[in-house]
């Protein structure tokens, strides 16, 4: 069995004007050492999903259903403190922005320091040592002057920095990254990806990053799953995704991604239209109100769901057009225009 | 820090000063310009039997006949460094700080304030302390079960809490608690055991009070927390502090109630510094000997001298008060720098 393995797994809110699927029927594998990019815009159900494997839903209101297997364990039905015992030592994660991931009113010290003495039972001593490794690990300069400074005493860039010190603070197994470079400036942003990759190297951590930008998956990730609307509409190795994709979601996503290898005078190729409702999901594939290929399906497209099949050695594709069909217009129309410059 | 320290005391004793200007002027000023003379003002030093002549002279030894910089010079120094008062046969000495003797018993003002004092601390101590932990605990409680049975129970309370003024909460506690009830809680009504003397005499002549001012604070603070905590508890961090596998418990106490916490200490400084120069309706429902029964008392008597020094002491609390919290500020946010 693979270390991280999602079946089915869906999680609906209940709210006031309806039901909310912000996952509907994900699965996928995930081993050591592996990173997976998730890639989608907002809304799509990407975080829900990270939030979900680590239990992290408020209130109970999420209702979830399928299954999550941690290396060997059952996360969906088991105990609420049992999961919370796995989260910081076994799984961990890193959120979007880390100046309001952080609180305010403790030392970036004292932070690591607690998340370290949860899952390990070690003097505050030995524990303000280990964050000051830590903190020397990410790359932050004087780790023993900085560890008694406060968040908003560090840059955007030393933040996450400090972040990801304290997810690695208990050696996890499987560590989530949600947006980690989204609220960084670019340069940094470069910076913190080859942190992470070089850190997933040594602790042989899986590694899951969520992401809107195809920019930060093409540098990390092993595979890359393309969601919209709560399900999966592509799954393949980075080089399936990025050399012959076949959605034309993920088509539209490339051609959305600013290029330093193109013309400065081209235009970006937006995706027309906004996400759709999570409640009232758009009949058959979720994506035809915004597809420009939709007529080619004959009507399949707004009447029936399309079904997530393997076209070939593991890449999964959710689209009525026929593979060849896809081939072909990859080929001819989007690949071309990609790559004129 | 210690700049800001001194700059802040700096500003205290400016603060206090233009209140005793104020002070001075309402009492000295404003009469003047309402048509006084010096011998109307002097009129109320002498008595009802006095002679215009005998008035005369007491205005003139007295001191109105000078101008008013004058007077409040006067009326300063006798607080920062005490006053000789000449009544006729001879000299007597008022020693620092020194507000003046009351008219209706010729007492220096002052060794009574400082008589009243404990009753009033005791009662704003004991209080603060009830309705902090109540109210806190149930904000933070009626925060996590939001929309519950508690929840609306508390906040329906809460209402109450702050809507019912003391004088009436004070009376119904003592119909039900304490006059002709075999088991009434309290002695009805002004007995004080100072605490260095029966510590047990003392909590038990003071409980009905304690709760009845705690009740109408507690409300305010019960829905102040329940604020806040709805606020902090949907922040990032306490999702971070879950993350990290920390227990239910320290997520809220250790990161959302202390997210929370700033603007309870704040007006927690405000409050307390408020009723340390007099908890007024409290005291007078339960005839309690402390600052703000002898504040009233001394604007009935029209006691001129006692009401100054009353107001002043009150003024002093709340500008020690807001001091407090200021450099509290700093320990409390990290990211208030103090310089």
């Amino acid at each position: 069995m693979s270390f991280l393995e999602l079946k089915d797994l869906r999680i609906h809110f209940p709210t006031d004007d309806g039901l909310v699927k912000s996952v509907d029927g994900l699965s996928f594998t995930l081993e050591r050492g592996k990173t997976l990019g998730i890639v989608g815009e907002s809304g799509s159900g990407k975080s829900v999903t990270s939030l979900g494997i680590l239990g992290l839903h408020k209130g109970g209101r999420a209702r979830i259903s399928g299954e999550i297997w941690l290396d060997g364990e059952e996360l969906v039905g088991a105990s609420l403190e049992h999961v919370r015992t796995l989260r910081g030592k076994k799984m961990a994660m890193i959120f979007q922005d880390p100046l309001s991931a952080m609180h305010p009113f403790y030392t970036v010290g004292d932070q690591i320091i607690e998340a370290y003495r949860i899952h390990n039972d070690v003097s505050k001593k030995v524990a303000r040592k280990h964050a000051i490794d830590m903190l020397g690990r990410v790359g932050i300069p004087q780790p023993d002057r900085r560890v008694d400074s406060y968040p908003h005493e560090f840059s955007g860039g030393m933040r996450q920095r400090a972040m990801i010190a304290m997810a690695l603070s208990c050696d996890p197994e499987l560590l989530i990254a949600d947006e980690p470079t989204t609220a960084l400036d670019v340069t940094v942003q470069a910076q913190i990806l080859d942190l992470m990759r070089d850190l997933q190297r040594d602790f042989n951590a899986a590694l899951i990053i969520i992401t809107h930008d195809l920019g930060v998956v093409a540098e990390l990730s092993d595979d890359i799953l393309v969601m919209y609307g709560g399900k999966c509409i592509e799954y393949g190795t980075s080089e399936d995704i990025f050399e012959r994709p076949e959605h034309p979601y993920t088509w539209g996503l490339l051609g959305s991604m600013p290029r330093l290898d193109r013309e400065p005078t081209e235009r970006l190729m937006p995706i027309k239209g906004s996400p759709p409702s999570l409640i009232n999901v758009p009949s058959g594939c979720a994506f035809h109100p915004r597809c420009v290929f939709e007529e080619r399906t004959g009507g399949r497209a707004k009447a029936e769901v399309p079904e997530l099949l393997e076209t070939e050695g593991g890449h999964l594709v959710r689209c009525h057009l026929p593979r060849e069909r896809r081939r072909a217009i990859w080929e001819n129309e989007i690949k071309p225009n990609l790559e004129a410059s | 820090m210690v700049t800001y320290i001194i700059r802040r005391l700096i500003w205290a004793v400016v603060m206090l000063t233009i209140v005793s200007i104020a002070t001075f002027a309402i009492f000295f000023l404003v009469p003047r310009l309402a048509g006084a003379t010096s011998e109307s003002l002097a009129a109320r030093y002498v008595g009802r039997t006095a002679s215009a002549e005998q008035v005369k002279i007491a205005a003139e030894k007295l001191g109105f006949n000078d101008p008013l910089v004058v007077q409040y010079g006067r009326f300063a120094k006798g607080i920062v460094a005490g006053a000789d008062y000449d009544y006729g046969p001879g000299v007597e000495h008022c020693p620092a700080p020194c507000f003046g003797y009351s008219f209706l018993t010729r007492l220096p003002v002052w060794p009574d304030l400082l008589n009243r004092l404990p009753v009033t601390i005791s009662l704003a101590i004991g209080a603060a302390v009830i309705w902090v932990i109540a109210g806190v605990a149930t904000g933070v409680l009626s925060a996590l079960k939001r929309g519950s049975l508690f929840d609306r129970a508390a906040m329906g309370v809460a209402l109450a809490g702050v809507s019912l003024p003391i004088f009436f909460t004070g009376i119904v506690s003592l119909v039900v608690f304490s006059y002709g009830n075999p088991f009434r809680i309290t002695a009805p009504g002004g007995s004080f055991t100072p605490f260095e003397e029966n510590p047990a005499m003392w909590a038990y002549n003071l409980i009905l009070p304690w709760i009845t001012l705690a009740f109408l604070y507690a409300a305010g603070y019960a829905r102040l927390t329940r604020a806040g905590m709805l606020e902090t508890m949907n922040e990032d961090y306490i999702r971070t502090a879950r993350a990290k596998g920390l227990n239910e418990r320290a997520v809220v106490v250790k990161h959302g109630l202390r997210g929370a916490l700033t603007p309870i200490l704040t007006i927690f400084g405000l409050d307390l510094g408020l009723l340390l120069g007099g908890a007024v309706l409290t005291e007078s429902t339960y005839s309690l000997p402390g600052m703000g029964k002898y504040a009233i008392d001394a604007i009935l008597a029209q006691d001129l001298p006692k009401v100054m020094g009353v107001t002043l002491v009150a003024a002093f609390f709340v500008v020690f008060a807001n001091l407090i919290v200021d450099l509290l500020y700093a320990v409390v946010d990290p990211r208030v720098r103090l310089g």
